[in-house]
């Protein structure tokens, strides 16, 4: 068992990619048998696989869920930040540009949306729990548009650590719940062609979220989302602590 | 030859993503700006180009279209590493605002999709959006 361990884990890469098959294989079973493919075998596989992070993560404790445990390191690897950019821009071959251009102005409305919506849904959630000083509203705001641009605003504005931690939970909240809703909400917001994945892309803005998201809805919408959520998360580390600070420190202040 | 294909991928990457180094420096932001975006825009141009040209062989295409065909499995894999626990830890706050910052941006989908839509039709429009 001992000797079976080790040669997994000195071959992670390699065992990474027969787990997940595994995974995929038992998704799309399940999605068959279960609900008659109602609901997408990725969809079912993305599922597993936050399941199998959270029992990761209560197992070691760590942060990386189950890439934490030392046979499952090569899914670090494999679904790490590298290759997942590399696998999301190989989507894009393919992609018809005109439909791009044409969506190019509701785009980049759904980024500034995406941003000011955020921003302000989380400075009012935080407002209500007694978080009232200007700098924890925005920086909890921050959160609320991604865990990056979250604690990259409380630092530059030099908020605390506890409020920063929340700032980063609230968004892997949005991240995951984006993952699991997106195809379930997919047809109540009409998310089913190019131009609706760009403005999806653009108002949610969890790059991760939006890609797993589509990629159980609809493959080829991946492409359209993931190319404006991409913007987000500079957009909203640009305005985070500047723009989004004084607005907010203006109206709470 | 399929290294082909997976070279101009990985070389469209680095670019895109040393061009979204460079404008967030120039914005002053400690992130990517768009990084993926813009690799993915080269990507096309450049397969759109050699394609016409002839020069894009479909084994060459083949080196592309496996990492394509790889996305969701190693989406897969990147959900496999979350960190739920913190996620779910953050307390209640973290949790509202998470909720209802993904209800709130979802409900707007369909709003800012028509508002393109509309636009799309006049000659004025596509122009901003050309430029957008």
């Amino acid at each position: 068992m001992d000797e079976l361990t080790r040669l997994l884990a000195a071959n992670g890469l390699l065992f990474a990619f027969v787990f997940v098959g595994l995974v995929m294989l038992v998704s799309y079973r399940l999605s068959a048998w279960l609900t008659r493919g109602r609901i997408h075998g990725s969809a079912i596989a993305i599922l597993i696989g936050l399941v199998l992070a959270y029992l990761g993560g209560i197992t070691t404790g760590g942060s990386k869920g189950l890439a934490d445990i030392p046979l499952f390191t090569g899914l670090g690897l494999m679904g790490g930040a590298m290759l997942r950019d590399f696998a999301i821009v190989a989507t894009a071959f393919g992609v018809d540009f005109a439909e791009i251009r044409r969506a190019g102005l509701s785009g980049a409305l759904s980024l500034i949306f995406g941003v000011v919506v955020s921003f302000f849904v989380g400075a009012v959630v935080a407002f209500s729990f007694g978080y009232t000083d200007p700098v924890s509203m925005t920086t909890i705001g921050a959160g609320a548009a991604t865990y990056i641009v979250g604690p990259v605003t409380g630092t530059a504005l030099g908020a605390s650590s506890d409020v920063i931690a929340i700032s980063v939970a609230a968004g892997l909240v949005k991240a995951v719940l984006i993952m699991i809703a997106t195809p379930l909400a997919a047809r109540t917001i009409g998310l089913d062609s190019p131009r609706t994945a760009m403005v999806y892309g653009g108002l949610m803005g969890s790059t991760s979220g939006v890609a797993a998201g589509l990629a159980a809805t609809d493959a080829r919408l991946v492409p359209y989302g993931a190319m404006t959520a991409t913007f987000y998360t500079g957009l909203g580390c640009l305005v985070g602590p500047s723009l989004m600070y004084l607005v907010i420190r203006a109206i709470a202040g | 030859m399929v290294i082909y294909g997976v070279a101009i991928l990985a070389a469209s990457m680095i670019f895109g993503v040393a061009a979204g180094d460079v404008l967030g420096r120039l914005i002053g932001v400690e992130a990517n700006v768009g990084g993926v975006g813009f690799a993915m825009l080269v990507l096309i141009f450049v397969t759109d180009h050699l394609r016409r040209t002839g020069r894009l062989c479909p084994v060459s295409e083949g080196g592309i279209a496996f990492w394509s065909a790889m996305y969701i499995p190693i989406v897969v894999a990147m959900t496999a590493q979350q960190n739920v626990v913190a996620a779910l830890s953050g307390g209640p706050v973290a949790i509202i605002a998470g909720v209802l910052t993904v209800a709130a941006c979802m409900a707007l989908v369909p709003v800012i999709a028509r508002v393109g839509a509309s636009d799309d039709t006049a000659p004025a429009g596509a122009e901003a959006a050309r430029h957008g």
